[in-house]
């Protein structure tokens, strides 16, 4: 019989108020094992935790039940209270009465009732507790980025600098990402290609960076400090070491119409490219869908230009296979499909496009070489409409009920831009609301308003109507004149939703990281722990986490690769020690467990079992602890009995049942 | 294939021909409209009160009838297809209207909106095909300018009425297609005619019919066609371009229609 200790925490009035925690007390006193029961204002305190220890001490208990919020915020700290005690640390259960319990119910009477019974429910489980020990594991002093975008850039190049070798993956033929798409950025209006350039430079040179272009992640096993990770090298069909990027190839290539990804499709690119000049590595891939050799077997006029002979039409995908102690998920943002908002005619009009696409065509390097002009015509646009929230803050299904938290301020340097380019330019803005929180962003807004006469309507648009003669017609409302608007314009610019790059989903199922409704990641805390996915190791940068601006993206990689370091720097970690544990005398080795065991941690062996003085020798189960996670697949699978998970066995479940059902 | 056909009184009096060149045609085609006996009024308008029930339950009967017949039901009229598909849709998921149609109608099996209803376009899209009305076709309209008009009542609430693409729909387009014409698309065509506020504010209904006009007329259009009496209604007084009923010309695609 276990001497347990219970101790029921007021956690000032969050539990006390809804929970008659004196009650809760004398209740549990009568229970099974129980050898002392308390409360106190605050368990987690100092003084709190001194009153357990002394407990300890006085009643020589050897379990402990505390009753107060969940185990994810407190557990960690009453084991190692239950440690200074001279107590083993998993002999400490948890009864959450606070998230559970006190937080969801109004009635006292009924949140006693129920604080009491999941206090018996931990009591119960302990009094079957026993004793584990937790064992060690190494670190793989290496970390992998997946996604080479600012956020993953930034990421890599602060743990290289720490001193640990960085793998970056990245699916497109180069690294740079969404930034490398874009013309200025707010609020200095500083050239985006030369800030990113020389940090693309800076990862592509340093030299505890390993860049994986044109790749994409697998398969990943393993886990904390030691994942496996499969990475597929997707056929260039260039030879790497040979290519010099002189780019004859791309000049002399006859496929020259296929839209070009970087340019949104406003512009072509051929079928041997680069995305774009300032590509690392500067070196091109062949698109086998639109390369004529690969259609049809003719031509290879680039492998004849090509002074290097760097074209090899039977590269094939290759398999790398690394080893890593933590990984980072920078997988970034696009923007979300328009197929929903008609009203906007998008697809019927060349003239109307998303933000992302403005970008493109106010770069130098972009398909108009800079010039704002109309897609359809050519034109020089002289009236402007921007619509703002388009499938943002969306109430009605069709878009995102978030915020995309970008759009106020780019809208309000593309209008800015644009009027101090082209002064005869008129622009108007419809908004919702504008927001503009962070350093030197709202000063920025109202100049563009005060300074460059951009003309915000506050209101939603209905309709845009393209007009027989080509101009766009643009219903919207004024909420402040309370009148509605029709206003030609010759372009319309839609500042569309960003979602999470629609990968994210695969990755997240390999990593086992947990991911919202929205898929964006999910932080492991959302004040706390904001750069860490709950699943030890990975760790989460830039908009993969959830809507944000280059200086916050830069900020949150700095951060999760302080996290990763922090991982890496460590020799050992602290294994769970609750794993499964298969029983050799009831295992018949029918296979069932491996089958469904997620993390490989099952093989069998043949040896000879001693059963009650029968000595017979057949095949059983052995968990490898270093790889079980204990997620308890295996003890739910196991026919005869045999699988059970230290710390959560089928009879501590079972008696917290009947605890409960009592 | 028989359906059950639920004409509506508009296509008694003013719209003679939306009924006449669908019966003909759906014939030619190979599926036969019967008409539901003793049917009223659907009631023009769809019920918003959330407690109207009266006015609702000439829908229920025409659904129920159907029902027993163990056939879908087909309407030609926009307003009575808007009223009696949302009818249906209430009887289906809003469980206390539910029960109390059911409580006044008094039927040996209760009806929980069973009943598949279809507009005529849907019946020649998803039923009988547009490749295969093309290929009926004997007489096609080519090089005929055709404009849609797809009016409210068809497309909106979309969730409900999921007839197309609310704000960028297609099926009519593809039947101008399908009968050998050229279909001219133009950002107009799902807005609003005015509706029954040409009783009360004529001059209203007028400027949205214009700006409709206008615009069809403005990318080349050389006739409206619809589905609606109130909107062809509306849209006659504003002169401009001729509208017909797009049954007129699926007759006169078909080779069927008489001079």
């Amino acid at each position: 019989m276990q001497r347990i200790g219970v101790f029921v925490c007021h956690c000032g009035s969050n539990i006390a108020a809804t929970v008659d925690v004196k009650k809760v007390v004398e209740m549990v006193k009568t229970e099974p094992g129980v050898i002392h029961a308390e409360d106190y204002q605050y368990m987690c305190s100092e003084a709190g935790q001194a009153k357990i220890i002394e407990a300890v001490k006085e009643h020589k208990l050897n379990g402990l039940v505390v009753c107060s919020c969940s185990p994810r915020m407190h557990e960690a700290t009453f084991r190692k209270c239950a440690e200074r005690a001279g107590i083993n640390p998993y002999m400490v259960e948890i009864a959450n009465i606070r998230e559970h319990c006190s937080w969801i119910h109004k009635d006292m009477d009924e949140a006693t009732e129920k604080a009491v019974i999941l206090a018996r429910a931990a009591i119960a489980k302990v009094n079957l507790n026993a004793p584990l020990q937790a064992g060690e594991s190494g670190v793989v002093k290496r970390a992998l980025v997946i996604g080479g975008g600012i956020a993953g850039i930034q990421t890599a190049l602060d743990i290289a600098d720490a001193g640990f070798p960085v793998d970056i993956v990245e699916k497109e033929p180069s690294i740079g990402g969404r930034m490398s798409q874009l013309d200025k950025t707010f609020p200095t209006l500083d050239c985006s290609a030369c800030i990113l350039t020389p940090k693309m430079v800076e990862a592509a040179a340093h030299p505890n960076i390993t860049i994986h272009t044109y790749s994409e992640v697998e398969n990943v096993s393993g886990f904390v400090g030691n994942f496996t990770v499969e990475i597929r090298k997707k056929a260039r069909s260039i030879d790497m070491d040979k290519c010099t990027g002189c780019g004859l190839c791309q000049e002399k290539c006859p496929m020259k119409k296929t839209p070009s990804e970087f340019n949104r499709g406003l512009g072509n690119r051929s079928a041997i490219y680069t995305p774009f000049a300032q590509a690392i590595p500067n070196v091109p891939v062949i698109d086998r869908n639109a390369c004529l050799k690969f259609k049809t077997g003719k031509c290879g006029i680039c492998s004849t230009v090509c002074a290097a002979g760097a074209i090899d039409y039977t590269q094939v995908d290759t398999m790398v296979t690394e080893k890593y102690g933590a990984i980072v998920v920078a997988t970034g943002f696009d923007m979300i499909k328009l197929d929903k908002y008609d009203e906007y005619a998008y697809s019927q009009s060349k003239d109307v496009i998303t933000s992302l696409e403005l970008e493109r065509v106010m770069n130098a390097a972009g398909p108009t070489k800079g010039h704002l002009e109309r897609l359809s015509d050519g034109k020089a646009p002289k009236e402007i409409v921007f619509i703002q929230c388009v499938g943002s803050r969306c109430a009605d299904g069709r878009g995102k009920g978030y915020c995309s938290k970008i759009c106020c301020m780019y809208t309000a340097k593309h209008a800015m831009l644009i009027r101090d380019k082209y002064p005869d330019v008129n622009v108007t803005v419809f908004y919702i609301d504008v927001r503009t929180p962070g350093k030197n962003f709202d000063e920025f807004y109202r100049r563009a308003v005060e300074n460059y006469g951009v003309n915000y309507v506050k209101g939603q648009v209905g309709k845009v109507i393209p007009q027989p003669d080509g101009k766009l017609l643009v219903q919207g409302v004024d909420l402040i004149d309370n009148k509605q608007i029709l206003k030609e314009a010759d372009m319309v610019v839609l500042a569309a939703a960003i979602e999470p790059n629609p990968d994210v989903r695969k990755i997240a199922t390999m990593l086992t990281a947990s991911i919202d409704n929205d898929n964006f990641l999910t932080e492991a805390h959302a004040k706390l722990r904001p750069v860490e996915s709950p699943t030890a190791g990975i760790f989460l940068s830039g908009v993969c986490q959830g809507p944000k601006d280059i200086p916050e993206t830069v900020a949150q990689a700095g951060a999760a690769a302080v996290k990763a370091i922090g991982l890496l720097a460590k020799d050992k970690l602290m294994t769970n020690p609750c794993t499964a544990k298969s029983d050799e005398l009831l295992c018949n080795g029918c296979s069932k467990c491996a089958n469904v065991c997620p993390y490989g941690a099952i093989s069998y062996e043949v040896k000879e079992i001693n059963d009650h003085g029968i000595r017979e020798t057949r095949r059983v189960a052995q968990v490898n602890n270093a790889l079980c996670q204990g997620c308890g697949a295996c003890t739910v699978a196991c026919p005869s009995g045999a699988m059970d998970l230290q710390g959560f066995s089928n009879r501590q479940i079972i008696a917290e049942v009947d605890a409960i059902c009592r | 294939m028989k359906y059950s056909y639920y004409p509506g009184c508009t296509l008694k009096t003013k719209a003679k021909d939306l009924d006449m060149y669908a019966r003909l045609s759906a014939k030619e085609l190979g599926f036969e409209l019967e008409e539901i006996e003793n049917w009223q009024c659907c009631g023009g308008v769809y019920p918003l009160g959330a407690d109207e029930i009266g006015s609702k339950l000439s829908s229920v009967r025409a659904l129920n009838y159907a029902k027993e017949k163990g056939q879908d039901l087909v309407t030609l009229c926009s307003a009575c297809h808007h009223v009696i598909k949302r009818v249906n849709d209430d009887i289906k998921n809003v469980e206390d209207i539910r029960n109390r149609a059911n409580n006044y109608m008094k039927l040996e099996e209760p009806y929980a909106g069973e009943t598949e209803v279809l507009h005529f376009l849907e019946v020649l899209r998803d039923r009988v095909g547009f490749d295969n009305l093309k290929k009926a076709v004997k007489k096609p309209l080519t090089g005929r300018k055709i404009a849609a008009y797809y009016g409210c009542l068809l497309l909106r609430p979309s969730k409900v009425l999921a007839f197309d693409n609310p704000e960028n729909p297609t099926i009519i387009e593809d039947f101008i297609k399908a009968i050998g014409a050229t279909p001219v698309v133009y950002p107009y065509r799902n807005e609003c005619c005015g509706g029954y506020i040409s009783l009360k504010d004529g001059e209203k209904a007028q400027n949205m019919c214009e700006k409709i006009m206008e615009s069809a007329s403005g990318f080349g259009a050389e006739m409206l066609i619809t589905a609606c009496p109130l909107c062809l209604y509306n849209l006659n007084k504003c002169g401009k371009l001729p509208v017909v009923y797009f049954t007129e010309l699926l007759a006169e695609a078909l080779g069927i229609k008489e001079d």
